[in-house]
Formats: C-alpha cells, structure tokens, sequence
C-alpha cells in the first residue's frame, strides 16, 4: 500500500479545487458541483484512514456522506430551479433578496 | 509497490486535471462531464484502497444518479445562453490569493506531518471492504444511522416535489 499521506495530499488538493471553485465560480450550478467535489476529497480521506487503521468504519461514514450529498443535491437542484424560474438567472450575484 | 506508485500519480494527474477543467471550463455541461471523470477516477482510488464495494457505489450514485441530475438541471434550465456579468471585479483575484493562502497552509501541513504518519502496512489486509463485510457493519453497528438516513432522503424527496412544484395562480 501507498503511504496515507499520498492519498492525504491529493484529498487536500481536491479539495482546494472545490473550494476554489465556490469562490471563484458565480454560475450556482457549478458552485454546486464544486461542493460535491469537497465532499468527494472528504470520502477519499476516509477510505484512505480506513484502509490505514484496517477498521471498516471509514468506508461506512463515505457511504453515509454519499446519502447526504444525494439529498443534498436533490434539495439544492429544486432551489436553483425555483430560483431561476422567478429571477431567470442562475448566476449568485443576482440572488441578492429573500423574498421571492 | 511500483506499478501501484505509477498507476496512483497517472490517475492523481487526471483527477486534478479534471477538477481543475470543471474549475476553468466556461460551459457548464463540460464542467459537468469533467467532473464525472474525476468522480471515475476518484471510484479507481478507492478500489486501490481495497474498497470494492464504495468503488462501485461511487460510480453508481455519484458519477451515475447525480451527475445526471446535474446535467438534466442544467439542460432543463438552457443557461448556457445567459450571458456573463461582473458586477464585482475584485472579487476573483481576492478569490484566487484566498486559494493560494489555503494551498500553501495545508502543504505546510503535509510537509510537517511527513515523518509522523508511518507509511501503513503492507501486509494481506485483515479488513477487506467486501460488500459481505460492509452490509455487515452497516446493519449491525450502525443499523439506527443507516434508519434515519432513509428519513433523511424521503425529507429531501419531499422537500424537492414542494419546492418545484407549480404554485397555483390565486
């Protein structure tokens, strides 16, 4: 087996890039995407920690982060497409009131 | 051990070249097809890691059932013909110095922690990450977590059919 770290460091990596992404990006869809590739760095944490620690608890925490990120994205998807319906723009700088 | 090194910095140069096309790619449909690749990538690491059976769950729930919701989203939208405003200029370069600042902390924290996490063993694994072993645990440990969970996604499927839903004309 590779060492943790190989795997800890390109998870960091990744995960940079999605918060990069939600910074930079002003399009809400794929500053959506760039928090699922956070939470993707995130699982690939775990497992590599599972596989270190040889405990099956790691892969069972991903399974459970998964779960959360597909409610998740059904829930924000349903947000973006009532948002653009009444502002007809997707882009963040445009969602400037909580009133519909 | 080699062929292991080789195949974890082919694929670790994928992933991070996906992530960054999604991060720079002006289209939201190539975003969203980088990013399936790097969650394919991403299904191969975890089969490396002796995780069979989140490698395929990966590719399944995240590279199949979301990807695909995004890019039905994104087409059900059509907001590739909007165009491109910048109503706050200096808002990606401080964006950028921000990402730089964060990459910088955590090599530094790479780095520092280099001699202190011992490489891992290299012995048969005792703990196989076989799906046998995976439902095992999963409904013996954490049966409860994995009940609420259910809960978890029938709020968010009802919570998805109200928010989309039609409001009546009064």
């Amino acid at each position: 087996m590779l060492p943790v770290t190989y795997y800890l460091a390109l998870s960091a990596v990744l995960f940079i890039m999605g918060a990069l992404g939600v910074l930079i990006r002003r399009n809400l869809i794929i500053m959506f995407m760039s928090i699922e590739l956070m939470l993707n760095a995130a699982n690939l944490a775990f497992v590599a920690f599972a596989r270190f620690h040889q405990a099956v608890s790691g892969q069972i925490f991903v399974f459970f982060v998964m779960t959360v990120a597909a409610a998740e994205v059904a829930v924000g998807l349903a947000l973006i497409v009532t948002l653009f319906r009444t502002r007809h723009s997707v882009d963040v700088d445009d969602v400037t009131l909580l009133n519909g | 051990m080699t062929v292991q090194l080789i195949l974890f910095i082919i694929l670790a140069l994928v992933a991070v070249a996906t992530a960054l096309g999604m991060l720079l790619s002006r289209s939201a449909v190539y975003a969203a097809l980088y990013l399936v690749l790097n969650f394919a990538t991403v299904a191969v690491f975890y089969l490396l890691l002796n995780a069979p059976f989140l490698a395929v769950a990966q590719v399944t729930v995240y590279a199949g059932a979301i990807m695909v919701l995004f890019l039905f989203v994104i087409m059900l939208l059509g907001t590739e013909q909007l165009r491109r405003r910048h109503t706050l200029a200096w808002q990606q370069p401080v964006a950028i110095g921000l990402g730089i600042i964060l990459l910088a902390e955590t090599a530094y924290i790479v780095l520092a922690q280099r001699g202190l996490v011992s490489p891992g063993t290299t012995e048969i694994a005792s703990i196989t990450g076989s799906p046998t072993e995976v439902g095992f645990n999963l409904f013996m440990s954490y049966l409860l977590p994995f009940e609420i969970t259910s809960l978890l996604l029938l709020v968010a499927m009802v919570g998805a059919v109200v928010l989309t839903r039609e409001e009546k004309k009064k």
